[in-house]
């Protein structure tokens, strides 16, 4: 049961989405998020909503599991629209009970389901379109910037690719210690949330231990390896631009470019 | 030449109460005087408790002596600026086979110690070639380190220790976890790289089976040296190993049995060749 969980949601197909370099498409992410809080006009969002159509498409990934996501945010989506529908001051178009609808309200309701349909396809699409190690390694590089702010930027995606790697591991080892546990008259299926959440904490013991132990392991391994933070450290697979990443830089900042065209224009 | 070099050496394992206050001191090892001389295979043998794996811990600089000294290769692991030149030149693979493997791709694991040493992109390609070649792994290269039985993951280990060029590598009980079939891999890999790479390979180890091929066993006790030499002078002091808490090597139990029962034998037979060759021996003379 728990063998089934997959990692990240990659979707293995090759699109010329997918082979981007990972770094491009993060900060194409980024700047995604940022230029949709800038939309504020029908041709603002309409430029949004193109663009994310253009990449959906280009990426091969079914739009039908993509919109799976959206199924996360479908509670805040209704309470965004609710809110908006009926707490927007306006041009009152009819009312139920003491509530009325607004002209303005709808239109609020409307940009704002956009804006965050948007926002979680736009954000979900990059991790559609790039294996978990190849995202680590664009944030390694692509964000090494912030290392000027402190942030550390090497030791956070060392900390992500080694949580990648025992993931898996540390998930069979729960699946062992249910099993030893089950065998020896543990119950974990049946009973209500509390009766279920309680029977988790015996299980939840030994695998601190166990994790604790391998941490230190682990260690000792990478200590043993002359391991001593991304200074001077090489790569095996350095992540290297194409005419392909430069194309869609240009296309990113062309994207970015027109969104604030609208804002000032329109 | 003796490329590890301990005089003196002692190593205190101290517990602190809750102000840093010691409470107790345990003597792992204590006043060991060893040397080993480079393109050796040698066995450390002893039972929990005996020390071998503080010593081990000491080539690579993990762990330092409370008194006395360790060098590597001529270098004395207590100074701080010897330090990343000694874990090149003494590799060490570990016990667990999970978690000795740092990254999610086979490959990139072999290359995880060289891309510390900082080798340029191009050398390190090569480097994993080679070390994967030398392991028989080449095939795996592209693979999940998950999917890969114990005994390869090992040599996955082994792979990434042999990518930093070293000159001696350390076995810490490296096939006390591994299934038999996983754990005769892993020796005939150590093998070969102690014969055809001229490595220096210091095996710990409880079983005594793999002590068998070693040119030189040593035993220790306590945190001492109980003995030293090659595999027939140890395995021959039958009583003592046994004092010790030590098995013999099942084919030495087989034919100290027959012994027992009045073949004469001749003492101690270490391989399942040497005893077939010994039968047959006798065998001819009836």
């Amino acid at each position: 049961m728990l063998r089934d969980i997959t990692l990240g949601q990659y979707y293995p197909v090759g699109s010329p989405i997918h082979r981007l370099d990972p770094r491009v498409k993060l900060m194409g992410t980024l700047v995604y998020i940022v230029a949709i809080f800038l939309a504020d006009g029908v041709w603002g969002y309409a430029l949004a909503v193109l663009f994310l159509a253009v990449v959906i498409a280009l990426s091969k990934v079914p739009v039908g599991h993509i919109l799976k996501g959206l199924k996360a945010i479908f509670i805040i989506v209704l309470f965004t629209v609710v809110f908006n529908l009926f707490l927007t001051p306006g041009e009152e178009l009819f009312h139920i009970w003491k509530l009325s609808v607004t002209k303005e309200g709808v239109q609020r309701a409307v940009f704002m389901t956009v804006r965050l349909v948007c926002l979680v396809m736009g954000a979900s699409l990059m991790t559609f379109t790039t294996t978990p190690t190849a995202l680590t390694d664009g944030i390694e590089k692509g964000l090494g910037f912030l290392k000027v702010l402190k942030v550390p930027v090497h030791e956070v995606a060392m900390m992500m690719s080694i949580a990648l790697r025992f993931i898996p591991i540390l998930m069979e080892e729960t699946d062992k210690i249910m099993k030893a546990q089950s065998a020896r008259g543990a119950d974990f299926d049946t009973g209500g949330l509390v009766k279920k959440a309680k029977a988790m904490v015996p299980l939840l013991v030994p695998l601190f231990v166990s994790a604790f132990r391998r941490a230190t392991d682990l260690a000792q391994a990478m200590e043993a390896r002359c391991y001593h933070g991304g200074k001077g450290r090489t790569k095996l697979h350095p992540l290297k631009y194409t005419g392909r990443d430069l194309l869609a830089y240009l296309v990113i900042a062309a994207y970015l470019a027109g969104m604030i065209l609208l804002k000032i224009f329109l | 030449m003796d490329i590890i070099k301990a005089s003196g050496l002692t190593h205190d394992y101290i517990t602190y109460d809750e102000d840093e206050r010691p409470i107790s001191v345990r003597h792992a090892l204590e006043n060991v005087d060893l040397a080993i001389e480079e393109g050796q295979f040698v066995a450390i043998l002893g039972h929990n408790g005996s020390g071998k794996s503080t010593f081990a811990k000491h080539i690579n600089a993990l762990l330092l002596p409370t008194a006395g000294t360790v060098t590597v290769g001529g270098m004395d692991i207590a100074d701080e600026a010897n330090l990343w030149d000694i874990r090149q030149l003494a590799g060490m693979v570990f016990q667990n086979p999970d978690n000795q493997i740092i990254a999610t791709v086979v490959e990139e694991d072999v290359a995880f110690g060289p891309e510390n040493m900082g080798v340029p992109t191009k050398e390190l390609e090569k480097r994993v070639a080679e070390a994967l070649a030398a392991v028989g792994m080449t095939a795996f290269a592209k693979e999940s380190p998950n999917k890969l039985s114990g005994g390869q993951k090992q040599r996955i280990a082994i792979a990434g220790a042999l990518a930093m060029r070293p000159r001696c590598i350390v076995f810490d009980e490296s096939t006390a976890m591994l299934d038999p079939s996983g754990r005769k891999e892993v020796v005939a890999t150590m093998h070969r790289l102690n014969r055809e790479e001229g490595i220096t390979v210091l095996l710990i180890t409880h079983y005594m089976d793999e002590a068998v091929g070693a040119d030189r066993v040593i035993v220790l006790d306590g945190g001492h040296i109980a003995m030293d030499g090659t595999p027939k002078q140890v395995f021959a002091r039958t009583e003592e190993l046994l004092n010790l808490g030590m098995q013999l090597p099942k084919v030495t139990q087989l034919a100290n049995a027959l012994t027992a029962e009045g073949l004469p034998l001749p003492a101690p037979i270490l391989t399942e060749e040497e005893l077939i060759e010994e039968l047959c021996r006798l065998r001819s003379k009836i």
